[in-house]
């Protein structure tokens, strides 16, 4: 079990992630749609390694706070500090380039592209070559197409879906699917990776495999990894810190532990005696 | 099992290698063909005529597929692009005549002119246009395509021995000794020296499979139809979906302008009227029949929707009705299960034959 250390701030971080910049530092992060607050006074720090959770009932605004993070919305108040670098401001293409990727909750991939072209289209960091050094077929073209299908296969490779990578990307299964996009969002060399209810959909036996593989990835790319996810065997299984969302606010921060027996927590799932 | 269901729903010949081949043995051997008839004087001289239109439409229409079919913006402002190409090169040709004597050297200069100046305009058009999506779009467009016609409708150009004179009103413009008169505003251009050639138009197709074909198998390609099928999606993988499709909108744009071009100097009268959006529905008629995405499909349905009506006239009235008949014939018969199972098959068998001619061992 990893130990947890507290900051004077009270956020806690990993014990190996103290003394690195935290990669994720959201300060006071709220949205307002209208008159209705979303989200508000969200506030967290992920370490540069750690694998985070964010739990909380439906319609709790986690999705939301993804949709913050990733700059699909324009928050109402806050900051967001990626890797020290302010991102509050950028637009979702910028973001992803200072260094966020994602899954989403519905999945959205490229259906009619091949699952390696799925990939490739992802790797933009990886090449240099212009539209017309691609029309022309300067030898740049060559070299870097044949890096990018050796580093496609690679990634690939992780999900055991190389096999896979000529098939067209909605003719997948679900899993696959799921899968797929988490290859692609790390195609874009991540210091953060947010998934998007990554297990939803799968069995007891396919969820295990990916419990693993998300340590994998966090161990190979050392990244930090944030998930939004209902299976609890999940998030009590990988999780390192885990903070619950109700009604668009933190009612919660801590260990797998320290939330399983949170009454605060307990109440906002399964409601309060009073209720009963 | 799962092999077989993918190659029946996948879009059959999409943008493969198999269709870029196929795409250029067609373009090769019906350019062969058709030339070595009309060397043996097979070929009636109405036939004969309508031989460089057609390169013409094959452009555009693969310059419009890369638009609806790769990028997924519909177009239905693409004749605009078409007139701006036209006049372009008519006037360059006009005013380069006696500089530059050479016909095949001016047909040169005259397109690469229609094509810069179209893809200066699709610039112009494609940055506010692509902020918006679906039917906006199309909207949007198709009153482009209006007022370029009413623009190209109202200029009044000509030289003399002064210089180049040039007018939105008729009379402003008075031309001394040695006049010569381009544009006369809605009547168009007369006396067009015609230098295009049916091998002027196969060039420029094959020069136009390279490009697109080349674009969409590369990097920017890639993104341009990942932007297509999620947005959102390719936004947060680092794509800038605007920038994205505006490079998309210009390239086909640009050969839009060539195609144009070529078109506008096969004739010796043009007037503005034809770049209107019935010829964006035509064109756009031939790639939706020839499949969205689908190159070689597009080459097919334009060779045969065009000459088509064209050879039908001894019907006379009743021509419209057989056409019609044949589109409403394509479309059920490219929605037909059966046939598209039957196409998948082909095209796997094909695949199969390649892979042992490589002498690789195939993965399944």
């Amino acid at each position: 079990m990893t130990k947890m250390v507290e900051y004077p701030s009270g956020a806690i971080v990993p014990e190996r992630d103290i003394g690195y910049r935290p990669v994720l530092e959201a300060l006071h992060l709220g949205i307002d749609f209208g008159g209705l607050t979303a989200v508000d006074d969200f506030n967290l720090i992920v370490g540069k390694t750690e694998i985070a959770g964010l739990i909380g009932p439906n319609g709790a605004g986690k999705t939301t706070v993804f949709n913050l993070l990733t700059k699909v919305y324009q928050p109402t108040r806050g900051t967001i500090l990626l890797d020290g670098q302010d991102t509050s401001k950028m637009t979702t293409v910028d973001a992803n380039r200072a260094g966020i990727a994602r899954t989403f909750q519905n999945i959205r991939l490229f259906n009619n592209l091949s699952v390696e072209d799925n990939v490739k289209v992802a790797m933009s960091k990886d090449f240099s070559y212009t539209t017309l050094g691609g029309i022309l077929r300067l030898p740049r073209y060559y070299r870097q197409e044949e890096e990018a299908h050796q580093k496609a296969l690679e990634l690939l490779r992780i999900f055991d879906m190389q096999d896979l990578a000529e098939t067209a990307a909605g003719n997948l299964p679900y899993g696959a699917q799921r899968r797929l996009e988490i290859v692609r969002a790390l195609a874009t060399k991540p210091k953060l990776l947010l998934l998007d209810e990554p297990a939803a959909g799968m069995n007891p036996v396919e969820t295990e495999e990916l419990m693993n593989n998300i340590r994998k990835i966090r161990d190979d790319f050392k990244i930090a990894v944030m998930l939004i996810e209902h299976d609890m065997k999940l998030v009590m299984g990988i999780c390192e810190g885990i903070a619950v969302l109700n009604y668009g606010r933190i009612i919660a921060k801590g260990t797998p532990e320290q939330i399983r027996c949170n009454p605060t927590v307990i109440e906002a799932y399964l409601g309060s005696n009073r209720e009963v | 099992m799962s092999n077989l269901k993918n190659l029946i729903t996948r879009k059959f010949f999409a943008a493969g290698k198999l269709n870029r081949t196929f795409s250029y043995l067609l373009v090769i051997i019906g350019y062969l063909l058709l030339q070595s008839l009309s060397n043996a004087g097979a070929l009636t001289s109405h036939f004969s005529s309508l031989l460089v239109p057609l390169t013409s439409y094959i452009v555009i229409a693969i310059a419009l597929n890369l638009t609806v079919g790769f990028s997924g913006e519909l177009s239905l402002g693409h004749a605009g692009f078409m007139g701006v190409g036209a006049f372009s090169a008519v006037i360059v040709s006009g005013l380069l005549t006696p500089y530059l004597p050479s016909a095949p050297l001016r047909l040169i200069v005259a397109m690469l002119a229609g094509a810069i100046v179209s893809a200066i305009f699709g610039a112009l058009i494609g940055i506010p246009v692509l902020k918006l999506e679906g039917d906006y779009l199309a909207i949007v467009t198709l009153a482009f395509n209006q007022i370029i016609k009413t623009v190209i409708n109202s200029i009044y150009l000509g030289y003399d021995n002064n210089g180049i004179q040039f007018s939105f009103v008729n009379n402003k413009i008075s031309l001394g000794p040695g006049a010569v008169t381009i544009l006369k505003g809605p009547i168009g251009a007369n006396g067009i020296k015609r230098i295009s050639t049916f091998t002027a138009g196969f060039v420029l197709i094959l020069i136009t499979l390279l490009i697109v074909y080349n674009l969409i198998n590369s990097r920017k390609g890639r993104a341009i139809m990942a932007c297509r099928d999620n947005r959102i999606a390719a936004e947060s993988v680092g794509i800038n979906v605007m920038h994205v499709k505006l490079e998309a909108f210009i390239i086909s744009a640009a050969l839009a302008g060539a195609a144009g071009a070529l078109y506008g100097l096969n004739y010796s009268t043009l007037t503005p009227a034809k770049f209107d959006y019935n010829l964006s529905i035509m064109i756009l008629v031939y790639v939706v029949l020839g499949g969205l995405g689908n190159i070689a499909g597009t080459i097919i349905s334009t060779s045969i929707l065009y000459i088509l009506p064209e050879q039908l006239r001894f019907l006379q009235d009743y021509r419209m009705i057989i056409y019609a008949v044949v589109l409403i014939g394509i479309m059920l018969i490219t929605n037909n299960d059966w046939f598209r199972y039957q196409l998948a098959r082909l095209s796997r068998k094909l695949k199969r034959r390649r892979k042992k001619a490589k002498g690789g061992a195939g993965n399944d």
